[in-house]
């Protein structure tokens, strides 16, 4: 008697610590892992994907490789979030000037079943006119996402059509292509402008 | 029997006490500032339209629903951004206004979000929307349309 009460609790101590390896892992390697925190975005150099941009043209991340890199998603059908975005990039480049002239800036669509290459033409048309549109096929948006270490997922609305949650952060990289840091979702302008001439700054190092 | 009707009379005059003290939240209760939206691309795509809504009342009110001539389905939704850096975007339900508070729908938070625009938004023209709240109060604004590319009433 005393030894199956023994028993059945070595059973449970061995139970409860298989179940708490598993926990562990599915929150931290499992499908239970938040995905992207901790890993950095990786350099341009690394990245490789086919896109499209608003003139038509075939671009990809060797397009960025040689001057500094403003880059961030969103999508057109988007009220909120891209328009603020869209508007307080175009405020910093205004407040940078002439150096703003030295870089590049993307905004990449995570919505490209919406976001045809007219689509986006038409929409940077209103904003700075150093900001460029990109969109290509699904597998290929997916494959930036990759390389930035973003995230989007489609989201039905009551409507019956659907937005987009996906990550609203600016990311910076220098002229080299190594990513640099990010600006968050509608950081003030105080903080965000000299990210970004610290991304130009890094151009100069990177070459030497 | 003279004390029922005393009850009574009183009980009247407290219902109708009680009916004429939480006022409907109606334009003396409600005072709504710097509305301003966005100009839309065609009628596809939701518009937004971001204002300050104060309660000048000494009780609270709810804010349930909007209506505008605009969009078939006009909606207070929220964005939200998660550690990550994710923005998402959900209807934020009924919004409490607090006596002598006020809330603010500005971009990246709280925002009237015009889905099944019945009109292209126009920079330049303004258009009415109505406010909502759960006694039956309402209070039209007339908002005005910026570019595309404004970020504030002032744009």
């Amino acid at each position: 008697m005393r030894r199956r009460a023994i028993l059945g609790y070595g059973a449970a101590v061995v139970g409860a610590v298989a179940l708490m390896l598993f926990v562990g892992w599915w929150r931290v390697d499992g499908p239970g892992a938040p995905a992207p925190v901790g890993q950095l975005t990786v350099a341009l150099t690394e990245m490789d994907f086919r896109l499209t941009d608003h003139e038509g043209n075939v671009v990809g991340p060797e397009a960025l490789i040689g001057r500094p890199t403003m880059a961030f998603f969103g999508f057109t059908y988007c009220p909120d979030v891209c328009p603020t975005t869209l508007s307080d990039i175009s405020g910093w480049l205004d407040d940078l000037g002439d150096e703003a002239d030295e870089m590049n800036v993307v905004f990449i669509t995570v919505d490209p079943e919406r976001d045809t290459v007219e689509t986006m033409a038409e929409y940077v048309g209103y904003f700075h006119p150093a900001i460029r549109g990109w969109t290509g096929p699904e597998e290929q948006i997916a494959r930036v996402a990759d390389g930035f270490r973003a995230t989007y997922v489609r989201v039905p609305t009551e409507s019956g059509d659907y937005t987009m949650n996906h990550t609203a952060s600016v990311f910076l990289f220098a002229a080299s292509g190594r990513f640099v840091t990010m600006i968050d979702y509608h950081e003030p302008r105080e903080f965000a402008v000299p990210k970004i001439r610290r991304a130009l700054e890094e151009e100069t190092e990177g070459a030497t | 029997m003279k004390k029922y009707i005393l009850t009574g009379t009183l009980a009247a005059l407290l219902t109708l006490g009680g009916l004429s003290v939480p006022a409907l939240a109606g334009p003396e209760d409600v005072v709504v500032e710097n509305a301003w939206s966005r100009a839309s691309i065609g009628m596809n795509r939701p518009g937004a339209a971001y204002m300050t809504i104060r309660n000048t009342s000494d009780e609270p009110v709810t804010l349930i629903g909007l209506t505008t001539p605009l969009a078939m389905m006009p909606e207070i939704h929220e964005t939200k951004t998660n550690a990550e850096g994710v923005s998402s975007m959900s209807p934020a339900g009924e919004i409490v206004i607090a006596p002598g508070e006020s809330i603010a729908l500005e971009p990246g938070g709280l925002h009237a979000m015009l889905m099944r625009l019945q009109e292209p938004m126009t920079e330049g023209d303004t258009f009415p929307l109505t406010l909502l709240f759960d006694d039956g109060g309402e209070v039209t604004v007339e908002v005005p349309i910026l570019g595309i590319a404004a970020r504030g009433p002032e744009d």
